[in-house]
């Protein structure tokens, strides 16, 4: 019996690199590492495998990917919504917090992937990276850093969105006495009030799924699900959303 | 850029080096965005030599002029109405900045949160980098922002400055109030001119921007054919030309660029852009050095078929009423074509919201991009209206907001296909 068709799907992401095989109607394996000068050639490894029948790009990098190892390519953002409609048909809205932007995107109910989406502006803040920035200058590792806010007995209320400034405002704070595990809430409640009003431009009934790295963080989404009165769902492998739906993308026919 | 002026720049007092500096790279970028395009029409060549010429021969013509006489009136906005400054014999241009280089000039004063417009012109002022300058005798401001109008103040020290109040309705007063700000810019024209406006000559002045505006009615006509024989950023390039250069022979060459488009129309002959999705541009003008958010639609494979900007058909829709009823007649005229323009500094602000309707209908696209330039709060904040219209209408729509330099470009391209995909290209 001839081995089930495989579809690749490939997310280089600012921060870190995501690879989906897609094969007989479910994930057939998965890799995730860090997006690095080298982390093409990684890429192009798996690639002269040989052993799929199309693969498509997406993330920051689709570009490259679609002129180097020429991949059909995809955004985020129809990926990412692709990704989420599979995992979770009853999905209304996807928050993708990822490692450089923050996108919100509504399915809807027609015919397309999404029904509309909204980003963050061009800064870090209210991305993944806002929060690396931020757990470092506390001297947490990211998991600490969200089991610390987690379990806060008060939240210091940051001033500054820009990742530049709350990182002079986090020094001050901590020359000041303050409990680092506070301020740390703080820093995921900032995020939360940025993410916030994106979100909440739409209606939706639908379910709200977390999407990328940043939903392992519990402490931001039981923020983000306080703050939207609605519960929000985080799939098992929340990085690979977009990935997943970029192999979906390939496999219901892309142009070249 | 050709150094074929340095001789005259130099005479201006310019700073040369700085000047090269900013308009080499700005002549790069229409390079590599504009004159790239496969399958342009030739008669494009004209206007391509009036964005090369700009700083060149253009500014040699006016110290030609005004040698002879001729008043030189530096402008910031279509509302400032041309066919009174050419029925005096003075010659209009407008001078809002469209690069990022000159923007770090402006904001050694001015604060950073100010739209990269007003900062681009500003700036080319304060580096002494605006071969307009120096030849200007007079320039008109309007208050359609509170940045420009704040910024007028600060430019009025450097030389003749008029400043003409937009209202910000459009009631009966606001229609009386803008009448006499048209007349009374004409008496200022007068007193600067020496000369009397005479009937006759605005009488001519009126049929000749008439003419012009129709000759850009033509030409976006043809913007609404399913292949469009012309890409939308080399729509742009006429438009951006059509605020700097000579009207009358403008109006002749692209007369004759129509004539051209026709043909293309009748052989099939499309322009590169194709066809792909139609794509309308709403909001805020790109001034010339501005290709940006039009060259990153057109490489992500659509077509801007339509713009409602100021460098669109904000410009050219609406004629002055040809009336032989006296020069009172005449100037009310005038004043009623420029009222009808839609600026987002207008409220309530209905009007705008119907056109950009009716365009995207009329252009059959297949959605709008609205584009906000950073800080531009009335047109940023009257997209919430907008996308409302649009949608009620079935329209799909998607607001970017940027500023001149490429550092987002990733960013815009990425919502930009997003759209794209979602409209099932």
């Amino acid at each position: 019996m001839a081995a089930p068709v495989r579809f690749l799907g490939l997310d280089l992401g600012s921060r870190t690199t995501k690879i989906v095989e897609w094969s007989a109607g479910a994930v057939a394996g998965f890799e995730i590492f860090d997006t690095t000068p080298d982390s093409i050639e990684r890429v192009r490894a798996r690639l002269a495998r040989r052993d799929y029948a199309l693969a498509a790009a997406t993330g920051y990098g689709r570009f490259l990917m679609n002129a180097h190892l020429g991949c059909r390519i995809v955004t985020e953002i129809t990926a990412c919504a692709l990704g989420a409609r599979s995992i979770r048909p009853g999905a209304g809205m996807v928050i993708d917090i990822g490692g450089q932007d923050s996108k919100v995107i509504r399915l809807g109910n027609g015919s397309g992937a999404f029904a509309d989406f909204e980003m963050n502006d061009r800064c870090a803040a209210g991305t993944g990276r806002f929060l690396e920035v931020m757990a470092g200058r506390l001297g947490y590792g990211l998991e600490e850093f969200g089991r610390a806010a987690e379990r806060a007995s008060e939240s210091v209320v940051l001033n500054s969105m820009c990742t530049v400034f709350a990182e002079s405002e986090v020094i001050s704070l901590l020359a000041e006495g303050r409990d680092r595990a506070s301020i740390a809430r703080g820093l995921h409640a900032s995020i939360v009030d940025r993410i916030y009003p994106l979100a909440a431009r739409f209606e939706t009934t639908g379910d709200i799924m977390m999407a990328g790295g940043v939903a392992l963080n519990p402490c931001l989404v039981d923020l983000l699900a306080q703050k939207l009165g609605r519960p929000v769902v985080v799939p098992e492998n929340p990085q690979i959303v977009t990935a997943l739906g970029a192999a979906l993308a390939v496999k219901a026919g892309l142009p070249v | 850029m050709a150094r074929d002026h340095d001789d005259l720049l130099r005479e201006l007092g310019l700073d040369l080096d700085l000047h090269h500096r900013i308009f080499d790279t700005v002549d790069r970028s229409f390079a590599e965005t504009v004159l790239s395009q496969r399958d342009r029409p030739s008669r494009m060549a004209y206007f391509d030599g009036v964005v090369r010429e700009a700083h060149g021969g253009r500014v040699r013509e006016i110290v030609g002029r005004r040698a002879a006489g001729d008043k030189f009136i530096g402008t910031f906005c279509i509302y400032v109405p041309e066919e009174i400054i050419l029925a005096l014999g003075a010659i209009p241009v407008a001078l809002c900045g469209g690069t990022s280089l000159s923007i770090p000039y402006a904001e050694k004063m001015l604060p950073r949160d100010i739209c990269p417009l007003v900062k681009s012109t500003l700036g080319l002022a304060l580096s002494n980098t605006c071969p307009f300058g120096p030849v200007e005798d007079l320039a008109v401001g309007e208050t359609t922002c509170d940045a420009k109008k704040k910024t007028w103040d600060l430019l009025a020290r450097g030389g003749d400055f008029h400043v003409l109040e937009v209202p910000q309705k459009k009631g009966r007063r606001d229609r009386d109030l803008w009448l006499e700000e048209v007349v009374s810019f004409k008496d200022r024209l007068e007193e600067l001119t020496g000369r009397r406006l005479d009937p006759e000559r605005l009488a001519e002045s009126v049929r000749l921007m008439n003419r012009k505006r129709r000759a850009l009615a033509r030409l976006n006509g043809f913007r609404a054919e399913t292949n469009p024989p012309i890409s939308g950023l080399d729509a742009l390039v006429v438009m951006q030309g059509a605020l700097i250069d000579d009207p009358a022979r403008f109006t002749a060459r692209l007369e004759d660029l129509n004539d051209e488009l026709a043909d293309r129309v009748r052989r099939g002959a499309g322009a590169a852009s194709g066809r792909g999705r139609r794509i309308m541009v709403s909001g805020c003008p790109s001034v010339m050095g501005n290709w940006k958010l039009h060259a990153l639609i057109e490489a992500a494979g659509a077509a801007v078929v339509c713009d409602e900007t100021c460098t669109g058909a904000r410009y050219y829709e609406n004629l002055v009423e040809e009336t032989d009823g006296g020069l009172d007649a005449q100037l009310a005229a005038v004043a009623g074509r420029y009222l009808k323009i839609e600026c987002s500094c207008f409220s309530p602000n209905a009007e705008r919201l119907e056109s950009i309707v009716r365009l995207a209908r009329e252009f059959r696209v297949d959605g709008v991009i609205q584009y906000v330039l950073q800080y531009c709060h009335t047109y940023n904040i009257e997209a919430v209206a907008v996308a409302d219209a649009l949608r009620e209408a079935g329209i799909p729509s998607l607001k970017i907001v940027t500023d001149y330099a490429e550092a987002d470009t990733g960013q815009l391209r990425l919502r930009i296909d997003a759209f794209l995909e979602s409209l099932g290209r």
